[in-house]
């Protein structure tokens, strides 16, 4: 471990202030458990992106799911999403008022069951929905792609030199495709030998000045991904605009449902178009997320938001970068 | 949310295949991937996302244990 703090310290001596973004709550959650930014000299600034599926859906779809449920359509979702708050009420709340709302850990628990799949996450996660689809399941998809948003992030108000990339969506996206972002990119393990390996990588790509991207995952990531889940993917959903949780609206980001009969937001147009958000005032999620504000920094943090009581999103999910600083503190 | 776990296939049935996880053994959807029984597969949500390469797997570990 010392080797590879010592060659990080190395490449960072005659470096200006560099940020390097993790965009994986995975990735976030070894960096602060291990304590992996204190081990960093002080140029190199590790910042947590938008890589918790949970904390960037849009309170609307939440409070659209919460509506179907209250008028008796049968949901099935990732527990993840349960606690998450709506604008009244979260999806807990509404099961408490009657709402059948099934928490699964796979879609194969509801196939062929008369259940709407409140299906979110991002690449990892969307070949599921997509053989659900494949099976005739009805599904409202909340399901979103990294790439644009990663790009919407280069071009926001934080100067990033490089990219900690997520692995298990590279798992299915391969790594060529990142080659678009025209950044210095490692894809990453999830050990923290390997996190720690992934930011010397990344070091040595901005000192070469070279925008591309190395494999440090290579027993999992191919460059092509999985063929055969993206083809379902393709084959199922198609890409749309999406509003990302305190980030705003990115085009096409987003997957809806193709065929129509099995796309909830239009099976259900009918009860979804009184469903009317309101967004929280003064949750700051949207900054924590864009690598702006650190969790600490927020005025509701270990005030009005904890994990008992959240507000905001990334203290709801166990991937969110205020619910993991709250777990392990700043180390 | 991405978490993915490494298993070995024991036994494979159409689209199921049993994993072993360190000894404790799961069904799993093998409908996105292309594997025999004795392969490494990475599962989220019920599902094997990808073959795991052995050989890298070791190297990469074993090369990880000498520098820690």
């Amino acid at each position: 471990m010392k080797k590879i703090i010592d060659s990080i310290k190395s490449l960072a001596k005659n470096m200006p202030p560099t940020t390097i973004m993790e965009v994986c709550g995975g990735h976030t959650n070894v960096i602060v458990q291990y304590g992996i930014r204190n081990l960093l000299p002080e140029n190199i600034r590790l910042v947590s992106g938008p890589g918790c599926p949970v904390c960037v859906t849009s309170q609307h779809d939440i409070d659209c799911v919460i509506e179907l449920a209250l008028n008796k359509v049968k949901i099935a979702a990732y527990g993840d999403v349960m606690r998450v708050p709506g604008t009244r009420m979260t999806l807990d709340d509404a099961r408490g008022k009657g709402a059948i709302i099934k928490e699964i850990y796979s879609v194969t628990e509801v196939l062929e069951k008369d259940y709407v799949f409140f299906a979110i996450g991002f690449e990892t996660t969307t070949p599921m929905t997509a053989y659900a689809l494949s099976k005739g399941m009805s599904v409202y998809s909340s399901h979103k792609i990294m790439i644009p948003a990663m790009k919407a992030l280069l071009s926001g108000d934080l100067k990033i030199d490089g990219f900690i990339t997520p692995g298990h969506v590279s798992a299915i996206l391969g790594s060529r495709e990142w080659k678009l972002l025209n950044v210095p990119q490692v894809i990453s393990g999830f050990k923290p030998e390997q996190v720690l390996t992934s930011i010397e990588k990344i070091l040595q790509l901005i000192s070469r000045r070279k925008k591309s991207v190395v494999n440090n995952y290579e027993e999992v990531v191919r460059p092509e991904g999985n063929r055969k889940a993206k083809k379902m993917m393709m084959e199922q959903l198609k890409l749309v605009d999406s509003d990302w949780r305190g980030i705003g609206n990115i085009p096409l980001s987003g997957l809806e449902v193709r065929k129509p009969k099995q796309n909830a937001k239009k099976q259900y147009n009918e009860i979804l178009k009184k469903v009317n958000t309101k967004e929280f005032i003064g949750c700051r999620c949207g900054d924590v997320l864009k690598g702006l504000l650190e969790p600490e920094d927020c005025p509701l943090y270990k005030e009005a938001c904890t994990p008992a009581t959240p507000k905001g999103a990334c203290m709801v999910s166990a991937e969110g970068a205020c619910s993991i600083t709250y777990k392990y503190g700043k180390i | 949310m991405c978490l993915a776990i490494p298993g070995k296939v024991v036994s494979i049935k159409n689209e199921l295949a049993v994993v072993d996880f360190k000894g404790i053994r799961k069904k799993v959807n093998i409908a996105l991937v292309d594997i025999q029984k004795g392969d490494w597969v990475l599962v989220h949500v019920g599902f094997a996302i990808e073959k795991v390469d052995e050989i890298i797997a070791k190297q990469t570990y074993k090369l990880l244990e000498g520098i820690i």
